[in-house]
């Protein structure tokens, strides 16, 4: 295999990027090869050059960006020369490329099977009843259920697993050289993520397809890969067989990324006994529309909750998307009516209280979103936003700005930054700058909605140790939301993992992940990317 | 656990930058600069009306009807003096000045602009906040608004003005009736987006009322989008105002606006078009402007246009 002329080198590859940027180029000097029948996955941060790599070999590199140095050969044939027509002919037919967003990458109004047959039609010369006893044929290839009645069906009408079946599906139909996957599990839940990577797997393994495979998931590496490109801000790092760059890291950059790797197993913990802070009892939401004529759809986000959680203790719920984890975090931040159930905080059930007799309740529960660039307030100074809390509860100004000084530093920044728009701090940053403003209102819960998904690896691991640090310093509660098995197994005490609104397994961290009662949690770990590897430094240092 | 024992990322901050000003990128905008020039032309003009060698624009001269522009008569002052004054645009059929009339004119039409512009953006935006986020006003707040969405115009204007007097009140009301539900709709769907963002949530949490959440985190985000709907408002009312005007349900006729100098002309219109055709310029150039003001506006506010070339 090694032998063979690769699918695709890269040499000496170099691409600008527009004047007034943080750095001159994207990507500098780059090269490696993906040989046929070969997975090679690029790992790097966001702002590393991965998918810049990726756009680069298929001709779709935005127009103010520009190779100045190098080549992209594919099968021998420099595609940084090619006239567009022909990168038009070899898209698709030779290389092909699958993305993150399987709905946004689809055509919502054409048919799945229109959209696979848009292949064949632009680059065979094949009759339309050929074309469509492909299209049958590469679906069941990908082994969507019931080809005959999916292939007339919408994107819409169809799960994001099966879409991101129907993607790849339109990229292998015309058995090309070399497939792009620029993040395609990313945006999929871990049980779908672990049939994507088989497929992908069983497919290029079969057909002999080299793969170019970019991912932030050093489990999805340990799953998948055969070799493993590492970029750092343009740069390749480091490149090896997949066992040697996971177990024998060469560069600080790479060992660094790797510690960085929660464990999916539990450290040890005492059992913690402070006050209960939250407790739910038969914590129901239902969603739907009661309409005056039609019984609307109604769809039971969370049924029976019964969650507690004590002072300095952390709980998490774990569960994917859909599971209803969020809405009981959003119940108990009391920013959706729960339908029915018992919220206690402290010794006062706020499930049912009006909007004007909650205001006092909200300061002892505070959440942390998500995605930290939406959670700020892109308008106001972070100083403004952390201050407001207090200041509602009626602190004077100077007390809550220097509260706010004091917090700021207790994150980990600059107490001069207060003055600063959210758009000049990176997204740990403003996910520290959020952790501020909740502990500005001095709460006994904190709701963390899965406060690191957005970030990175590095970055997630520095967020989690503050989370941990804060939650010790003021003996907090905090509810934990996250679809991160490794996350849940570091920071959790006590797990509730969830699955269509009930809770179906709770009990102490230790416990779940040694020993899983429920079937659903079996699966969810079975599927958890790279869990037999072994992650050399991470071992070492835990 | 101390402050130090935490990670500091102090030293990493990005330098202190701002976004390219917004008053530099309007200013290269030449659709901005083209439309503002000539909207503050015009109302530089409609200002200095009495300075600019116009004479009464209601003066009635029976003598001097219908002039074609360029004819000269004399004219005799107060004080005795005579002097001789040349009809630039010609006279109208009772032997007014049509230059004066035009020049008066642009008051009018830019004061009903303005005004209507500046009434329905805030009493929409005001009914559109609440209607965005207080859930259950919505339905009904809007099936109202549908309603008076389906009153035309010049229908309204027919009934406010048999009403009362004829008169730049009721034009004004007239107008901004139909245009309320269009920023309500707007500001409305501005809100129920802004209203789902993380950053509203963390101000509920943290306690902010709902009245300060609308103003300080939700209001600033309808500001661009109504700004440049403010202008297409103005420009639509200069141009509602004419057609008023000019089907006599509008401003008394002896008022100058360029609806009346129309009007006044229709009749004639085949042998001295002038009565038509410089109120007409007036107009057309006026609304043009403002409306490439509002395009401009837009495209430098609202980047999601401005991708689009």
């Amino acid at each position: 295999m090694a032998e063979a002329a690769p699918v695709l080198a890269i040499e000496g590859l170099t691409v600008a990027l527009p004047k007034g940027s943080d750095r001159p180029h994207a990507i500098e000097d780059i090269g490696f090869s993906v040989g046929a029948g070969e997975i090679v996955c690029v790992v790097g941060e966001s702002g590393s050059g991965k998918s810049v790599t990726a756009q680069t070999v298929m001709g779709l590199l935005p127009r103010e960006l520009s190779a100045t140095a190098g080549a992209v050969r594919l099968e021998g044939e420099n595609v940084l020369k090619a006239t567009s027509a022909r990168l038009r002919d070899l898209r698709g037919t030779r290389m092909a490329m699958i993305f993150q967003e399987p709905m946004t990458a689809l055509n919502p109004v054409m048919t799945v099977g229109e959209q696979i047959a848009e292949v064949l039609e632009i680059h065979t010369e094949l009759s339309e009843a050929d074309r469509r006893q492909r299209v049958l044929q590469i679906m069941r290839a990908v082994h969507l259920p019931e080809p005959e009645r999916l292939i007339d069906v919408y994107p819409h009408q169809i799960s994001g697993g099966q879409r991101q079946r129907i993607m790849i599906a339109a990229a292998l139909v015309l058995d090309p050289a070399l497939l792009i996957a620029d993040e395609p599990t990313t945006a999929l839940d871990v049980t779908t993520q672990a049939q994507i990577l088989r497929l992908i797997r069983e497919l290029q393994g079969r057909r002999g397809t080299g793969v170019l495979f970019i991912t932030h998931d050093f489990g999805v590496v340990a799953e998948i890969a055969h070799r493993v490109v590492v970029m750092q801000s343009g740069r390749i790092v480091e490149t090896g067989a997949r066992d040697d760059v996971l177990r024998r890291p060469q560069s600080d950059y790479t060992r660094m990324l790797i510690a960085s790797v929660p464990s999916l197993k539990p450290p040890p913990r005492a059992p913690r006994t402070g006050p209960v802070a939250l407790a739910t009892e038969r914590l129901s939401k239902t969603y739907g529309t009661r309409g005056l004529l039609f019984r609307g759809r109604v769809v039971k986000a969370a049924e029976g909750v019964d969650i507690v959680v004590r002072r300095g203790e952390t709980v998490g719920i774990v569960g994917e998307s859909g599971s209803g984890k969020t809405t009981v975090a959003r119940c108990v931040a009391r920013l959706v009516v729960p339908t029915s159930g018992v919220i206690r905080i402290g010794d006062v059930d706020v499930a049912r209280l009006p909007e004007s007799r909650l205001r006092e309740h909200r300061r002892h529960v505070q959440i942390v979103f998500q995605d930290p660039y939406r959670s700020l307030n892109p308008r106001r100074t972070v100083g403004a936003s952390i201050v407001e809390g207090p200041m509602n509860f009626g602190l004077a100004e100077a007390d809550a700005k220097n509260r706010a000084r004091r917090l700021m530093a207790l994150v980990g920044l600059a107490p001069d930054a207060l003055d600063r728009y959210p758009h000049q701090f990176s997204g740990g940053q403003r996910q520290r700058i959020a952790i501020a403003r909740a502990l500005a209102m001095e709460p006994q819960l904190l709701i963390a909605d899965e406060p690191v998904s957005a970030l990175d690896v590095s970055v997630q691991a520095q967020v989690l140790k503050l989370l941990d640090d804060v939650r010790q310093r003021f003996d907090l509660a905090v509810l934990f939301i996250t679809h991160d098995l490794r996350v849940a197994a570091q920071v959790c005490d006590r797990i509730a993992v969830m699955q269509r609104g009930i809770v179906v397994e709770q009990g102490t961290a230790a416990e779940v992940f040694a020993a899983p009662k429920h079937e659903y949690t079996r699966a969810l770990f079975e599927a958890a990317p790279g869990r037999n590897a072994q992650f050399g430094v991470a071992a070492s240092a835990a | 656990m101390s402050i130090e024992a935490l990670p500091a990322e102090v030293a990493e901050l990005a330098p202190a930058t701002r976004r390219p000003g917004m008053a530099r990128m309007l200013v290269r905008n030449p659709s901005v600069v083209i439309g503002a020039t000539i909207v503050a032309f015009l109302a530089l003009m409609g200002l200095l009306a009495p300075m600019l060698g116009t004479i009464s624009p209601s003066e009635i001269n029976p003598v001097f009807r219908n002039k074609k522009p360029g004819a000269e008569r004399t004219i005799r002052a107060d004080d005795g003096k005579e002097m001789q004054f040349v009809h630039r645009f010609g006279t109208d059929s009772l032997g007014r000045d049509v230059y004066s009339r035009v020049v008066y004119g642009a008051r009018v039409s830019l004061i009903i602009g303005v005004t209507v512009a500046a009434i329905s953006v805030a009493v929409g935006l005001a009914i559109g906040l609440v209607a965005g986020y207080i859930r259950w006003l919505d339905g009904i707040v809007m099936r109202f608004m549908d309603g008076l969405m389906a009153i035309p115009a010049i229908l309204l204007a027919m009934g406010v003005v048999s009403l009362s007097r004829a008169g730049v009140v009721a034009v004004v009301i007239a107008i901004v009736i139909p245009e309320i539900p269009r920023v309500v709709r707007l500001v409305r769907s501005i809100v129920l987006s802004i209203r789902e963002e993380p950053y509203v949530e963390a101000a509920i949490t943290v306690g902010t009322p709902t009245p300060t959440l609308l103003v300080r985190h939700v209001l600033p985000n309808t500001l661009a989008p109504l700004i440049v709907q403010g202008t297409f408002i103005c420009g639509s009312a200069i141009l509602i105002e004419a057609v008023l005007s000019f089907l006599g349900i509008g401003i008394p006729p002896e008022t100058p606006t360029w609806g009346n100098i129309m009007a006044e002309g229709r009749s004639l219109f085949r042998i001295f078009p002038h009565n038509i055709f410089y109120p007409g310029v007036f107009l057309a150039f006026a609304v043009l402007a403002i409306n490439m003001l509002g395009d401009g506006l837009r495209d430098t506010l609202d980047p999601r246009f401005a991708k689009r070339v």
